[in-house]
């Protein structure tokens, strides 16, 4: 047991007092960036990086995956206190989350959050120590067409979510796959559908697409409906934690499937927003009682935060053993290896065992005090929801303004989101599910990049998403999903006739 | 005397003062945090620098106010590139550049060009390497290049940055030289690109050095040659065999192709030479540390440094280089 050893010496590593010093600090900051919108990791590390250049590099990195693992945790609270998604991956917990919240169930959906978040983190991190040269092998067979079967396959896993007519559906998803489309097509490199405009060159971000149909619609909502939360009377509890964990081992089996998810998407790199949004989508499809789901159902929750912790925890390790970052947030990271001298590759394991079993630790280390300092703030989060709403509530427009501004920069993104809000506002009174909106914004863009690359490899020819087993099951996969929902209706049919 | 020697000492002070303060009033210096725009993703070769940069800088103490890295990727940098130009006078920003600075205006017909901002200096030039698989048959370019002769057109793949940028750009070099066409795949970062061909989903890249050199060193890809009129100088081992400097040019092999690729920084337009000359300065000492010295080595950069009228004149050269090279390949806007 190799991998043992090494990590008892990693845990000696990152044990050290300063190090664990640098954790809490690294969580903490990490749960601020993951509560502001736009804000994301990402732009939080890279705004960090800069200061840990002095740093011993073991330190360094320690102190920036914490605040990596603070900002997945994070991410989870506005969502499920205001609807607003934190981070592009906590979109998914909004659908149940919010909705609990409501109901004055906030703190067990926090809890349920945190949890779930930290069940998804360890087991990627078990994956990461046992099995890195194998898994980074399987994500090097991902060409251009599995990619593209991957996602199918998240779009599948959605059918048959909405309760809404089929026709708002697909005109909503519809005007997602348009909104994406804007600004450069990364295959022919032209501009699309920028009219000239300079604003328009960088394309819809889906972080403020987010921010404005969720939060601001959301704030229109209340406002309209007598500016009031309706969580309002949710009291503290401080034994909200344990009541919740008894009722969270029921959902065994959504757990494990959202961490095989997420490990998988992770690892691809599918990344963490397709991977919540595959782990609802299942649970779902999964679950007897399928009319609860969107309603306050603790289950919607558990799935994708699982999913969304264990993908962007496994992201880690194509960045580490292949140097291609499974994520935004990687991406950076990997910059940051890169300056202090780290070659990330095949044979950094070997090289600098110390940096990264320290690392590995630390992942450990970090989401166990990641996990305690979140669930002893569940409470203080879920009393957000006693102060009136005429204070917190321009509060929260602030908020929003400044993460839509974060996320590029940009003062046209401010309107933007502004805009987004109006026309969440009307689709929640019309009726139009955003969910796939959502979900068209996010993967439209790198469905149709894998699906074009694809067929540049293959000039053309359908055939290469059935050349290998691998592409050919996920397709093939996809479709049983396609066609599940019908299989319920045409059993029913057949009856009738017999 | 102990007044006289209290008083000597005040006159001192107020007069080394004053020295100090007409100096400063000569030298320019910024007076707020400075925007270090980045015209590409997070996470590529642009924005490693650029935030490398920024660590030296506040680690040196070589500069009062922060440098603030922002990325402004969209359009192919694009957005990057308009916002600079519209920052008329503005000498708190600048932008780091890669060949985009080209391609961009050319390819899409935004309305940009390089002479819409202020050159400052040109920090190195990054290098493009012909990668295959090791699994592959091809020791060397000439044997990669005449099986690619041999066979029928659209047979080879070549995965690369972006699209009607530098690694198309030279796929399109390629194709003329071997007068077979290759089939193109963009892919979003240099890093994706490393790892298709690792993958064995393409059959070569053009990949940057410090892109592909750790797949290089875990023995799973190979150089075939460097796209330059001369091998490059760093003469330490990367693999048991080889080094930077092992590997023939491509005009050595029968390809006579030469690719580099800009690292320069540009000001706002409308800035004060006394402005331009802080920030040569400032990257002249960057370019004195021994971080940099190890990043050049790192990434096999070529370190050329140039400023003023001999960086305009050479950018006014490579701009004309890449219209030719894009009206051949059919790249131009309509």
């Amino acid at each position: 047991m190799d991998e043992l050893n090494n990590l008892m010496h990693g845990f000696s590593v990152a044990m050290t007092l300063p190090n664990l010093g640098f954790m809490v600090l690294g969580v903490t900051l990490g749960i601020l960036i993951g509560v502001l919108p736009g804000l994301g990791g990402a732009n939080g590390i890279a705004i960090l990086l800069p200061l840990t250049f002095s740093m011993d590099q073991t330190s360094a990195i320690i102190m920036l995956s914490c605040i990596y693992w603070g900002a997945l945790f994070g991410g989870a609270i506005t969502s499920i206190l205001f609807n607003i998604p934190g981070e592009p991956w906590s979109v998914a917990t909004t659908f149940d989350g919010y909705p609990m919240a409501q109901q004055g169930r906030a703190g067990a959906a926090l809890t349920a959050a945190f949890t779930s978040s930290f069940v998804g983190a360890f087991f990627a991190v078990l994956l990461i120590t046992f099995l890195a040269p194998l898994v980074a092998r399987f994500a090097l067979k991902f060409g251009a067409a599995e990619m593209f079967a991957v996602q199918m396959l998240t779009f599948c896993s959605f059918v048959g979510m909405s309760k809404e007519p089929p026709a708002k559906t697909l005109a909503v998803m519809a005007l997602g796959f348009a909104l994406a489309a804007v600004g450069m097509d990364t295959v022919t490199g032209t501009l699309r559908m920028t009219y000239g405009v300079t604003e328009l060159l960088k394309g819809f971000d889906f972080l403020i697409a987010v921010i404005g149909l969720f939060g601001i619609g959301e704030i229109l909502l209340t406002m309209e409906e007598g500016l009031a939360f309706k969580g309002k009377s949710a009291k503290i509890q401080l034994d909200v934690v344990l009541k919740t964990w008894a009722e969270l081992l029921r959902y065994w089996k959504t757990s494990i499937r959202s961490v095989l998810v997420g490990c998988w998407m992770g690892v691809t790199p599918g990344g963490a927003t397709p991977a919540s949004f595959m782990a609802y989508g299942l649970a779902r499809r999964g679950a007897k009682d399928k009319d609860s789901f969107g309603k306050g159902n603790i289950e919607g929750v558990v799935a994708p935060e699982t999913a969304a912790h264990a993908a962007g925890t496994s992201a880690l390790l194509p960045m580490l053993t292949l140097g291609i970052p499974g994520s935004p947030t990687a991406a950076v990271l990997l910059g940051g290896l890169l300056i202090w001298g780290l070659q990330p590759g095949p044979l950094l394991f070997t090289e600098k065992p110390d940096f990264v079993w320290g690392l590995i630790a630390s992942m450990y280390l970090g989401n166990i005090v990641g996990l305690i300092i979140v669930l002893t703030t569940v409470p203080w989060w879920a009393a957000i929801l006693r102060i009136p709403f005429s204070v917190i509530g321009p509060i929260i427009i602030v908020i929003c303004a400044i993460g839509a501004y974060t996320v590029h920069s940009s003062i046209f993104d401010v309107v933007m989101m502004l805009v987004f809000g109006v026309f969440g506002y009307l689709f929640k009174k019309l009726r139009y599910p955003l969910a796939p909106l959502v979900l068209a914004l996010v993967l439209g863009d790198m469905a149709e990049s894998s699906f074009r690359q694809s067929m540049l490899l293959s000039q053309g020819s359908l055939d290469i998403f059935w050349a290998n087993p691998l592409v050919g099951g996920l397709m093939t996969l996809s479709f049983v999903m396609l066609l599940w929902p019908i299989v319920p209706v045409l059993k029913h049919q057949l009856r009738r006739r017999t | 005397m102990i007044e006289f020697k209290n008083w000597a000492a005040r006159a001192l002070v107020s007069a080394v003062a004053a020295i100090g303060l007409t100096g400063a009033a000569h030298a320019w210096e910024p007076t707020k945090p400075v925007e270090f725009v980045v015209p590409a993703g997070t996470g590529g070769g642009a924005d490693q620098m650029a935030r490398f940069i920024q660590g030296i800088v506040a680690k040196n103490k070589l500069m009062e106010q922060p440098l603030v890295v922002v990325n402004k990727s969209g359009g192919a940098g694009a957005e990057g590139f308009l916002e600079v130009k519209g920052a008329k006078g503005n000498p708190h920003k600048i932008i780091i550049t890669l060949s985009n600075l080209f391609t961009t205006p050319l390819a899409t017909g935004v309305p940009f060009n390089w002479r819409d901002l202020t050159p400052g200096a040109m920090l190195a030039l990054d290098q493009f390497v012909l990668w295959v698989n090791a699994d592959a048959p091809y020791k060397t370019a000439k044997e990669y290049i005449d099986d690619i002769k041999a066979k029928p057109a659209s047979t080879f793949k070549m995965a690369g940055t972006g699209s009607k940028q530098e690694d198309q750009i030279i796929t399109a070099m390629i194709d003329k030289a071997t007068g077979k066409k290759i089939i193109y795949v963009p892919f979003k970062g240099g890093g994706d690109v490393a790892v298709q061909l690792v993958g064995g989903h393409v059959n070569s890249t053009v990949n940057n050095p410090i892109e592909a050199e750790a797949h290089w060193r875990g023995g799973k890809l190979r150089p075939l040659c460097i796209m330059d009129t001369e091998k490059l100088t760093y003469t330490e081992k990367v693999t048991e065999t080889q080094s930077w400097a092992d590997i023939p040019t491509c005009k050595s092999a029968g390809v006579p192709i030469e690719y580099l690729m800009l690292r320069g920084i540009f000001l706002a337009p409308g800035v004060t030479q006394e402005q331009v000359d802080f920030y040569v300065n400032l990257f002249k000492k960057v370019r004195e540390t021994p971080e940099w010295a190890d990043f050049m080595k790192k990434g096999a950069f070529k370190q050329t440094f140039m400023s003023g009228k001999e960086f305009a004149d050479w950018v006014g050269k490579t701009e004309a280089m890449h219209y030719g090279l894009m009206k051949d390949a059919g790249f131009l806007a309509k």
